[in-house]
């Protein structure tokens, strides 16, 4: 698990990097805003084979909000059935699942002064999950005591996590809604925790969209994200080896240009008033086929940060 | 002629089909009501289920282990002690009326001849989950040191705890003491677990896309007409597992022409090592179980085991002498090869017991229990896991009883399926996963079929009378005796120190 001293390391790289920075996530050109606006980013799903093959070319239009997800209605419908099918195309989500789970559960135990040894840690905690997809990771954190609300913009994603959470008498009372981390906001809706796992490189502002996290977030709560590095081994694990050799993801599941650097993601949490308490890095191991926690995080990350003002 | 548990078994039978009847029929009407395709979810599914009350009523289990012999107690007593695990809502399902009864073990007794030899590793797992303690109020009997020699007189080994610094080898337990264990030390802590004395008749997986309330949970049935869900089932069955054989799972294995003969032995002076003789037909072995008694484990083909089974006691002590001492062969003198200067350059720092002489077993005196024969067989499932089964024990292995390590093997499944439990409870996983299941089956599977693949060489190696291979036997017994790394490395991976031999 990465250390403190690894986040102070990244800090104090983040000063003087500011130049460095893709404007894109710092200042958003006003010309563009509009774009921005009228696409439902924020919540976006998990990507799929058929997502894909059928996604617009990024940039190509300025798609109008309802046919985009009439759009994306049509690819997910293709593939939902696949969100649980863990040898299907989410099988590398559900490989990892654990152990950002493991994670999860150890920053949080410690975060909310919970038991990291009892069945349901966190039993009365109310957690947001952005871009649930399927509910992957929604269900385990309503095993592990959570009072869990899944959102995702894509109505059928909900459906399937609706179907599949009811075949269990304890995950049946996750509550999941089609709609969007801003529409959360408009309704003044807040949590003890808030998660997006594998959603912050699929979104057009993740500025923005760590803006609308923060403001779900209760002052003394706090906020997970995961996402993958905008590195030279990312570009040549998590895409060139990951979907065009070992075709583990979908051809064109990620664009690399719009992954985020662990420094970046600091920096736009910290202007969302989210401190960034922990950061850690999963390494695969093809012998054991199971992923682990380490200190590299120069592909896949996940992050753990404190809100403790508004 | 029916005894009386068997009298008021039909008795509940009959009411329980009258029941069934009742429950077929409502079962029926929900079938009706689905047949008119709504889509799940919608309200009149919650209509069906509540109309149809009986549904609520089944108990939903998280494990449900099928057969409460010890290694299935050793599993529910496993996830009683872990704090992640404790919660569990546990179900044994096992007709013993032992699960039932608190009646207790005398001492004064005669020692069963159903006994198990648990290595250190197995005695650490006990330890661990606070069973150890009861086993050590009842009879049980360490030993220290083995002898393992055979009948051409060839070669010897002899192994002492301190080769690896340790004070036992061993510890030869009767079945029984292990079982009334493990119960003491369940029902001394506050889990809950539900015992249904019954067995079970069918087990159903409902499709995922199924409209029911509890869909993808597994649904057993009992004899007894009872029903009830379980997120996880355990099949800790035995040889012929009804689970095994209900999921579906097959297995590979064959029957060995030999059968085994076990009874209680009595002598004049206390034992403290095991010992075990290579014979033409089979081995045999001579376990301490504490006192003066012995437990000898006897292979032998089918034929001689029906003659030796009903002839006199007389004469069944005169063959097990024979068979101890200087029957079918000379007392090995060891040195065939120079004994330790053969092996100087390889031998490295001499264990203890490379210098202990060749020991006769203590003289039998006495046949103290019935004797029992039992066909051997090798088998293995083919799969330990699928959605929603696991199999630990014999249901997922038979080994040949040679050098007593079926019973660890199995207590090694169910240490390591509720760690597996545990490990999945920490990250929110559903116990019932495929995935996490084969994680315990790929721990498990590979280290049980190494262990099976050692004890099946053996059988194939001593089952052979044949000059030159005979020799070979002779020298693999200098060997084991005087090379101490090979030494230690036999000892260690015997105890369940290790999961694979060689490879430390």
């Amino acid at each position: 698990m990465a250390s403190k001293h690894l986040l102070a390391r990244l800090r104090t790289l983040t000063r003087p990097a500011f130049h460095y920075l893709n404007p894109r996530f710092l200042y958003p050109n006003p010309n563009s805003l509009h774009e921005h606006q009228t696409r439902t980013y924020s919540d976006a799903p998990q990507p799929s084979p058929a997502a894909q093959a059928l996604a617009t070319p990024p940039g190509s239009s300025l798609q109008s909000k309802s046919s985009l997800n009439e759009a994306e209605l049509k690819k997910f419908a293709a593939i939902a059935e696949t969100w649980w099918d863990a040898e299907g195309p989410f099988k590398p989500l559900h490989v990892m699942n654990p152990t950002r789970l493991a994670f999860i559960r150890s920053t949080l135990c410690r975060h909310f002064g919970k038991d990291p040894n009892c069945m349901r840690p966190f039993e009365g905690l109310k957690f947001v999950d952005v871009g649930c997809g399927g509910g992957i990771l929604s269900e385990p954190l309503a095993r592990m005591g959570a009072t869990v609300t899944g959102v995702d913009a894509v109505e059928k994603n909900i459906k399937i996590a609706r179907l599949h959470a009811d075949l269990d008498p304890v995950t049946s009372s996750i509550d999941y809604c089609c709609t969007t981390a801003e529409k959360l906001v408009e309704e003044q809706r807040k949590f003890d925790a808030v998660f997006a796992l594998e959603v912050i490189e699929h979104v057009a502002d993740p500025a923005e969209f760590c803006k609308s996290l923060s403001a779900l977030t209760n002052v003394g709560g706090a906020t997970i994200i995961s996402t993958i590095n905008r590195s030279m081994r990312a570009y040549a694990t998590a895409i060139l080896l990951a979907e065009y050799i070992l075709h583990w993801l979908p051809m064109g599941t990620h664009q690399w240009s719009s992954f985020l650097t662990p420094e970046e993601l600091v920096l736009i949490l910290d202007r969302a008033s989210i401190s960034v308490q922990e950061m850690a890095g999963f390494t695969y191991n093809p012998l054991t086929r199971r992923w682990y926690l380490s200190d590299d995080i120069s592909v896949n990350f996940i992050a753990y940060g404190t809100k403790n003002s508004e | 002629m029916l005894t009386y548990p068997q009298l008021l078994e039909l008795r509940i039978t009959a009411r329980q089909v009258a029941l069934n009847f009742h429950t077929f029929r409502l079962a029926r009407r929900t079938l009706c009501s689905d047949a008119g395709v709504k889509l799940p979810g919608a309200d009149s599914d919650q209509q069906v289920a509540h109309k149809h009350g009986h549904h609520s009523n089944i108990p939903i289990h998280d494990v449900a282990i099928v057969g409460g012999g010890t290694v299935g107690m050793a599993l529910a007593c496993s996830l009683a002690h872990m704090p992640l695990t404790q919660q569990l809502n546990v179900a044994i399902i096992d007709s013993n009326p032992a699960l039932l009864r608190d009646d207790c073990i005398r001492k004064e007794d005669p020692p069963d001849p159903r006994v198990s030899t648990v290595t250190p590793a197995t005695i650490a797992l006990f330890k661990d989950v606070g069973a150890w303690k009861y086993v050590e109020q009842h009879r049980h009997a360490y030993f220290d040191k083995m002898q393992v020699w055979d009948y051409t007189g060839f070669g010897y080994t002899r192994y002492n705890a301190r080769d690896i610094n340790k004070d036992i080898l061993g510890c030869v337990v009767e079945n029984k003491v292990l079982h009334r264990s493990l119960l003491s030390c369940l029902q001394n802590t506050a889990s809950q677990q539900k015992i249904y004395p019954s067995r079970l008749s069918s087990m159903t997986m409902q499709s995922s896309s199924s409209s029911s309330p509890h869909g993808s949970l597994a649904k057993l049935e009992l004899s007894d007409g009872n029903s009830l869900y379980a997120k996880l089932v355990v099949g800790a069955d035995g040889s012929k597992s009804r689970v095994k054989e209900l999921a579906g799972i097959n297995s590979t294995g064959w029957k060995y022409s030999q059968n085994a003969i076990i009874c209680t032995v009595e002598h004049m002076e206390e034992n403290y090592c095991a010992w075990q003789r290579f014979l033409p037909n089979g081995p045999i072995a001579l376990l301490p179980i504490g006192d003066n008694f012995s437990n000898i484990v006897w292979t032998m083909t089918p034929e001689e085991s029906l003659s030796r089974k009903s002839m006199s006691e007389v004469d069944f002590v005169k063959e097990i002498d024979r068979a101890l001492d200087n029957g079918y062969g000379p007392h090995p003198k060891s040195q065939l090869f120079g004994g330790r200067a053969a092996f100087s350059w390889l031998t490295g720092d001499a264990t203890v017991s490379a210098n202990e002489y060749f020991e006769v077993p203590p003289r039998v005196t006495k046949v103290a229990s019935e004797r029992m024969v039992f066909p051997l067989s090798l088998n293995h499932a083919n799969s330990y896991a699928l959605k929603r089964v696991a199999l630990i024990g014999d249901a997922a292995h038979t080994v040949h009883p040679l050098a007593g390590q079926g019973v660890n093997m199995g207590f090694g499944d169910a240490f390591s399926l509720s760690k597996v439990i545990a490990e999945g409870i920490a990250v929110g996983s559903d116990i019932g996963e495929v995935s996490l299941l084969r994680r315990y089956e790929s721990e498990r599977r590979p280290a049980n079929l190494t262990m099976m693949a050692i004890l099946d060489g053996f059988q194939k190696a001593y089952s052979v009378d044949f000059g030159p291979l005979n020799v070979l036997r002779a020298a693999a017994f200098q060997g084991a005796h005087y090379i101490s790394p090979l030494k230690r490395q036999i000892i260690s991976y015997a105890s369940g120190e290790q999961r694979f031999p060689l490879f430390a």
